[in-house]
């Protein structure tokens, strides 16, 4: 009680502040100079249509480069946390490779309790056999509509520098059609393989271009390694859709990654019964209480 | 009649104020990271509205938004790079904190955060 008090005293406060400032905000009339300075040497400077982008991609490059970063951390340490209840817990007893393409296709069992059974005896077996099988209409529109969205990632990103877009918008589009095929294929697994060398090789062609932007024009990130070209054109703003196409793939890349860290995670009886193994009456002595376990239970 | 800038402020600092308070008094790690994204929600729309000039148009150039026109018809680009930048981070946290959520409750078998003892002195 005292803390919900406390939380509430503390709310009024932040309350009182954001009043204050929403009262006393007068809108600009005009751009302020760093504003003026974007709208008006964006064109002529780099031949970038869409400024956010120019200034994402170039002006503040080196953010992108660190934001990149940034996201393929979260979505290691995503991978490496969710990983490592398959991997240290219980090892491959056969040593069998992750991507075992017989696992894929495997039909899903006609009951579920029958599939919990299955997963708990050997929980490296076949990780779709964990869900209930999808639907006739969610399997072939997956198919039909996958290519479509992965095109308009690369539409989005490829044109980031003249229409609203730009590498990450146009990876996360590259994301959701992961996400799609995820959803009409719950236990697919996706080559971890590829999207690390994809994300690697995205990376290092995004600092290679930095790089030469320090040799060959002004600075690092500098775009005007390539001529700018007409404004408005596909083939211009220097190497900007370059730029844009490998953060596209690299955010894709990640985002991909990071979905499929998250559906290889065996549902949650699998890992209990592989937590209660190796730790056997820790779960036990505690009392465990009732909520979010609900029909958890095996 | 409030116009739109005051009512998207008003939006976001409602959005903030909604995150806090789950943050703070909800015990569900889910519900807390929920609030979290709530909150960071509500500052991303804050900024997009502060970058937001009446009567202006998207800083794209086009045949409608010359070179030389762009200055007085443009609004401000760098809110919208800070927020796209914002998003982007925003779902990568979102999903670090939902992965470690998962393993603390695998460890704990609860999700609720009284159970957490590690940190407590």
């Amino acid at each position: 009680m005292v803390k919900r008090l406390f939380a509430l005293g503390l709310l009024t406060v932040f309350a009182g502040l954001f009043a204050s400032l929403l009262s006393g905000y007068v809108p600009d009339a005009e751009l302020n100079p760093s504003a003026r300075y974007y709208a008006e040497r964006t064109a002529p400077d780099l031949g970038a249509a869409n400024l956010v982008t120019a200034i994402i991609v170039t002006y503040r490059g080196l953010d992108t480069l660190g934001e990149v970063t940034v996201l393929f951390l979260a979505a290691a340490i995503v991978g490496l946390v969710l990983g490592s209840g398959r991997g240290i817990h219980r090892p491959r007893p056969d040593g069998r490779p992750a991507h075992d393409p017989h696992s894929r296709h495997s039909a899903p069992p006609p009951d579920r309790s029958a599939a919990d059974r299955a997963n708990a005896g050997r929980p490296d077996e076949a990780p779709s056999s964990a869900h209930p099988p999808v639907g006739e209409l969610l399997t072939t529109g997956s198919h039909l509509l996958a290519p479509l969205i992965l095109l308009l990632g690369v539409y989005v990103f490829a044109n980031g520098h003249l229409t609203p877009g730009g590498g990450f918008q146009g990876g996360a589009i590259l994301a959701s059609a992961t996400l799609l095929l995820l959803l009409a294929q719950p236990g697919r697994q996706f080559s971890h393989r590829l999207i690390s060398a994809l994300e690697s090789l995205a990376g290092l062609l995004f600092v290679v271009i930095g790089l030469l932007g320090l040799a060959l024009a002004g600075g690092f990130l500098d775009n005007r390694i390539l001529p700018l070209g007409t404004l408005g054109e596909l083939f211009s703003a220097g190497a900007i859709p370059l730029i844009s196409t490998l953060i596209g793939l690299k955010v894709g890349a990640e985002f991909s990654s990071i979905l499929a860290s998250l559906s290889e995670t065996r549902h949650y009886p699998a890992l209990r019964v592989q937590a209660d193994a190796d730790t056997e009456s820790a779960a036990q002595t505690r009392n465990q209480p009732a909520d979010h376990a609900d029909g958890e239970q095996p | 009649m409030p116009n739109l800038t005051q009512i998207a402020l008003a939006t976001g600092f409602g959005l903030i104020l909604i995150g806090f308070y789950g943050a703070l008094t909800r015990r569900s790690l889910l519900r807390i990271i929920l609030a979290f994204t709530l909150a960071s929600t509500g500052v991303n729309v804050v900024i997009v509205a502060i970058g937001y000039m009446r009567g202006r148009t998207a800083p794209i150039l086009d045949e409608a938004v010359t070179t030389t026109t762009a200055v007085g018809r443009i609004i401000d680009p760098l809110p919208q790079a800070l927020v796209l930048t914002a998003i982007v981070i925003g779902l990568g946290v979102t999903a670090l904190m939902l992965a470690h959520a998962y393993r603390l409750f695998l460890r704990h078998g609860t999700l609720d955060i009284a159970a957490f003892r590690e940190l407590k002195w």
